[in-house]
């Protein structure tokens, strides 16, 4: 069970499933003020940055 | 920014580590050290107990074991256990060994310094992040079809030549450069490697440096296309389900925007559920009326990949881009663990011997002309080194990286895998009759393109064992759900007849034989596409960079004209090889092929000349050759293919010898000639090889150039005894994380105390 979520853990964080979580606590190490984005605002977000930073992916 | 010496650094460090105290601030705690002591590591790590010695000694014997039965022992066939024996001890002992000597020596990583993840956190693109998840996350970024594909080319002189370029390498070339490139770029803040070349090389260099780049993306991105449109074409089944991943894209990228925002788990799920649902159906369809709806040639096929690649381009990234990348990765890893469980459960035969008869031939083999030296490291390309890598090490990953020893295991340790992927296509192609891959990877002017003259052909080709009648090559043909599989040149689908020998066996039996084999089809081709549109994004970007330092407006990446403009430029340029390739009568891929891994390889030489340049910046000279071993390397390999490709008098391997023997042959008056058997397919080679040739002549010069600008930066460094580096300056961490897969024992000890006194670090949904 416990190497099941492992499993599953690593895999999130590899397809980038876990973005949002890692954002809020990104936020929350910042110690901003202001209240964080809420997930379908950040999701917006983020492929919006996507667009604007291309990524390369290889041969 | 403020320039930091070498020297200097040690001083800077103490000064400002927060264990030193100090200058933390009222509101920051006092927190443990953020890293071991180099002292205490290389202490534990020199610690030889027995059980160590033991360890490492078998993983010695067991690698020698496999060297000596791949390229000693003849008679029976080889055993592809082999191969995984040979390779995975090698990289072993040069992750324990070789990439410690550079980390110790050359690079001198400090965790007390903090990352771009860390003092640049947004949340976004800096994000500290878990090593074993980068790791992977970086695996995927650099894995595609090329390791898959090159080593099935260079199969043709046999497994032995191949098998020992791919491991050693990596061990020597690859992993150090994007071992180096990721550290540097990570110590500058994320800088991209054209803006490192800037750095370091000066103006002229490094605007070099950028054309160059440009050139040779355009030159991967046409190629890797070549290799789709080669395997789709006249495949009713492979380009239906290869269609539909544009469709199941789409839904993903609605469903992530507005039904269910943030679930990419799921969805990425429900997108490989639908993946495979569609290379079932594709059978039906190959098999129904509608089949003539999906059967298209080659050019048609090449137009519909243009006009994709400009949509995909322009198209917002949540439509297509991102739900496709995440389909890409899932499948990358998926594959991947499959097909290393099924080589090692299988284990199948090898029928290629060690050294085939075109090793020895000047004139090489009909799959890649040219001799062994230096085409063969020329057409492997990705599974050994590549230059490519050092576009990814320069961008995505050094903004994750989480400590700065982390990198070894992400860089160093993330090309082994790449490598290892190579070893297995190798596997998958050698273990497939050599007739059958002889009569697939030929070009139609060599095969005649009917099971009849191609049987006729590579029986006459008289290799040793190989006696292949129709019947054979109609067979398997009909095995994988495909009307033929002569001259099916690019290297996909004679991997996916290998993966499918393979896959089948472990799985399914003759029954599935064409369901994996499209399924290893669909995989290349969804790690293509995705490449491709990704690569036209990001060479739009440079090219706008480019153009707008001599119009402002350019600059501007969300200004239409700009996008449009950049964006038909970039697919112009690529769909215009592409489309070449598939017309060429003398075949496509057996042409530009080398083209291809000269650019890669060329790329990598830039990259190498730009680490050369940093590395000699400290003044001194004494570990300056773990850059120059792999730099030489690769310059003597590309300058020698691209004279062979330039000057060579063989009209099959030299581009200009074949031009002028062409445009001889009209002016002449003749109307046919060699493969070429219309005048306009005269008219054709003359125009393709005189395109070729100056491709040739461009990235030759144009890497010359930078190798040039790099050698004077280094030697003037040195004589000078030594310039400030353009490192950011540095600023201490206050996290920790070990370093490598299985951390230390010290490192678990600072683990736990950072565990006890700080808490769970926050990162990646706490683990």
């Amino acid at each position: 069970m416990r190497a099941w979520r492992g499993c599953a853990w690593w895999f999130r964080g590899v397809v980038g499933a876990d973005a949002y979580e890692r954002y809020l606590a990104a936020h929350h190490r910042g110690g901003h003020t202001h209240p964080p984005m809420g997930e379908r605002e950040f999701w917006r977000a983020h492929v919006d940055h996507q667009e604007r930073h291309p990524q390369g992916r290889c041969c | 920014m403020l320039l930091v010496t070498d020297r200097e650094r040690g001083v800077t460090m103490t000064t400002t580590s927060p264990g030193a105290g100090g200058t933390a601030g009222p509101d920051q705690q006092e927190l443990p050290p953020a890293g071991v002591d180099d002292e205490v590591l290389d202490e534990q790590r020199r610690r030889w107990t027995p059980l160590r010695i033991a360890t490492w000694t078998a993983i010695a014997l067991l690698g020698g074991l496999g060297w000596v039965m791949l390229a000693l022992i003849r008679g029976e066939t080889v055993n592809a256990i082999w191969f995984v024996f040979a390779a995975v001890c090698t990289y072993l002992i040069a992750y324990r060994f070789y990439s410690t000597y550079i980390e110790r020596k050359l690079l001198r990583p400090d965790d007390r310094r903090a990352t771009p993840a860390e003092y640049a956190e947004n949340g976004q693109d800096f994000v500290p992040t878990d090593r074993r998840v980068l790791y992977g996350h970086h695996f995927a970024a650099i894995a595609g079809a090329g390791p898959l594909v090159g080593p099935v080319l260079a199969a043709q002189m046999g497994y032995l030549p191949g098998t020992i370029w791919i491991v050693v390498g990596v061990v020597l070339a690859g992993a150090v450069q994007d071992y180096l490139v990721l550290f540097f770029s990570m110590r500058r803040g994320g800088r991209s490697l054209a803006a490192m070349a800037r750095d370091e090389l000066g103006r002229v260099g490094g605007a070099a440096a950028v054309v160059a780049t440009l050139a040779i993306m355009i030159i991967l991105i046409a190629v890797l296309a070549l290799v789709v449109v080669q395997a789709l074409g006249e495949s009713p089944w492979g380009v239906f389900s290869v269609a539909m991943t544009v469709p199941i894209a789409l839904f993903m990228g609605f469903y992530l925007r507005y039904l269910r925002p943030g679930k990419v788990g799921e969805v990425s799920a429900i997108g490989v559920a639908l993946l495979l649902l569609a290379i079932v159906a594709g059978g039906w369809v190959a098999e129904s009326g509608l089949a003539e709806w999906f059967t298209f040639d080659r050019t048609t096929l090449a137009w519909g990949v243009v006009i994709y690649g400009v949509v995909a381009a322009v198209l917002p990234v949540w439509m297509l881009l991102a739900p496709r990348d995440y389909l890409s990765t899932f499948m990358k890893i998926g594959t991947i663990v499959l097909l290393a469980v099924a080589v090692i459960v299988v284990r199948p035969d090898v029928m290629a011997p060690a050294w085939s008869e075109f090793a020895g031939d000047p004139a090489g083999g009909p799959v890649v002309p040219g001799p062994l030296f230096p085409f063969l490291f020329v057409t492997i390309a990705c599974g050994a080194l590549s230059g490519f890598h050092a576009l990814i090490s320069s961008g995505t990953t050094p903004k994750l990286v989480e400590k700065e020893r982390q990198t070894r295991f992400i860089g160093y340790g993330g090309m082994l895998m790449e490598s290892f992927v190579a070893i297995m296509a190798l596997v998958a192609a050698v273990s497939i009759d050599r007739g059958i891959y002889f009569a697939m990877n030929a070009p139609t002017a060599a095969t005649g393109g009917t099971v009849e003259t191609a049987a006729l052909w590579v029986n006459s080709l008289g290799l040793a064992g190989v006696n292949i009648t129709p019947d054979v090559l109609a067979g398997t043909a009909q095995a994988v759900g495909e009307q033929s599989i002569v001259s099916r040149t690019g290297g996909a689908p004679t991997l996916a007849l290998g993966l499918a020998n393979i896959l089948a066996q472990f799985f399914g039996g003759a029954a599935l034989m064409s369901f994996w084999y499209h399924f290893a089809i669909m995989f290349e081709a969804l790690f293509i596409l995705t490449a491709v549109d990704a690569g036209t994004r990001v060479a739009r970007f440079m090219l706008q960079d480019a153009v707008g330092t001599v119009v402002p407006k350019f600059r501007d990446m969300s200004w239409r004209p700009g996008v449009w403009i950049g964006t038909l430029v970039m697919c112009g340029a690529w769909g215009g090889i592409l489309i070449m390739g598939v017309t060429d009568p003398l075949g496509g891929i057996n042409t530009l092929f080398p083209l291809f891994g000269i650019a890669n390889q060329l790329l990598a030489a830039i990259a190498l000349a730009v680490c050369l340049a940093i590395v000699a910046r400290r003044g001194t000279v004494r570990y300056l050759w773990i850059v120059l071993v792999p730099l030489v390397a690769v310059a003597v390999i590309t300058v020698t293919a691209s004279l062979y490709k330039i000057f060579s008098p063989t009209p099959g391997v030299g581009y200009w010898a074949q031009h002028f023997a062409y445009r001889d042959a009209i002016a002449q008056g003749r109307t046919s000639m060699g493969a070429a058997k219309t005048p306009e397919q005269m008219e054709a080679v003359v125009r393709n090889t005189f395109i070729q040739g100056t491709l040739s002549i461009v990235f030759l010069v144009l890497t010359l150039v930078v190798i040039t600008a790099a050698a004077l930066a280094a030697l003037r460094s040195v004589r000078a005894g030594g310039f400030p580096s353009a490192e950011r300056e540095a600023v201490p961490s206050r996290i920790y994380a070990p370093s490598g897969l299985v951390p230390q024992a010290a490192e678990k000890e600072l683990e736990k105390r950072w565990l006890a006194e700080v808490g769970a670090p926050s990162r990646t949904g706490g683990h």
